[in-house]
């Protein structure tokens, strides 16, 4: 099809390739003409899931995490997929503020803030199953195009 | 982690991107230094900080918890306008003060 692109990305579920999943995303995503404020969005939605799966999903154990993009016209398309012990209760785990590990200083607030910068999102999972995370945005919504006269 | 303590104040330099990685440095340095130095007051400095996600706002949640009981106080200064929506959304702003201007 015409006007889509992929990529697919496996990496080690270490801490320090959080920062490199969401830099890769971002540069993926440039082709899309994406503003500053768009790529912060998705850069801090990506940088959510994937510590979930490691923290959550792996319990820091090192396994891999996938990472698959598609943009079809303005739409960006993420899934990041993580063959850990999964979620038990959806739902719950998706309440603002909710989180089961406390004690680490965790916020609650991770799903809460995929859904805040992304346009759309669904987690599927299953205890021993592992999650995927899968999101969507759509880039230039409501921006007009630059239209240049010709002299 | 970039620090220093003045009195009972602590000032947090905070990195470049604050994220899961980053957060746990820090979380584990603070409480140390907020034991060993008696420390009240966190000031959280967001001046080189162009990314955050709520792993950072756990640690500034944890900071928090841990000075409230000890009757201190945390607060941020030179967010910018991307760190200040971050903290705004999480609510993390109805505990903590931002100040604009340098103290």
């Amino acid at each position: 099809m015409e006007n889509t692109n992929e990529m697919q990305l496996i990496f080690d579920s270490r801490s320090s390739n959080e920062s490199f999943a969401r830099v890769t995303v971002a540069a993926f995503m440039t082709s899309l003409n994406p503003t500053v404020e768009e790529v912060s969005d998705v850069k801090t939605a990506v940088s959510e899931a994937v510590t979930n799966a490691i923290i959550h999903g792996y319990e820091n154990e090192v396994h891999s995490i996938c990472i698959r993009c598609r943009t079809e016209a303005k739409t960006l398309y993420l899934e990041i997929e993580d063959e850990g012990k999964g979620i038990e209760d959806v739902e719950q785990a998706m309440e603002p503020l909710f989180t089961t590990k406390p004690e680490q200083d965790r916020s609650g607030m991770g799903f809460s803030f995929m859904e805040a910068f992304m346009d759309h999102l669904e987690v599927v999972s299953a205890p021993g199953k592992g999650t995927v995370v899968k999101m969507e945005k759509i880039i230039g919504k409501g921006r007009k195009l630059w239209t240049v006269q010709s002299l | 982690m970039k620090y220093q303590v003045q009195e009972n104040c602590l000032t947090i330099f905070l990195p470049n991107e604050l994220d899961h990685h980053n957060a746990e440095e820090i979380r584990r340095e603070s409480d140390h230094l907020i034991e060993k130095n008696h420390i009240r007051y966190v000031i959280f400095d967001f001046e080189e900080t162009n990314f955050m996600d709520s792993s950072g706002i756990g640690v500034i949640m944890g900071r928090y918890k841990r000075l409230y009981m000890l009757g201190g106080e945390v607060c941020a200064v030179h967010t910018s306008e991307r760190m200040r929506k971050i903290l705004t959304m999480s609510g993390v702003t109805k505990i903590m003060q931002i100040y604009e201007e340098d103290q």
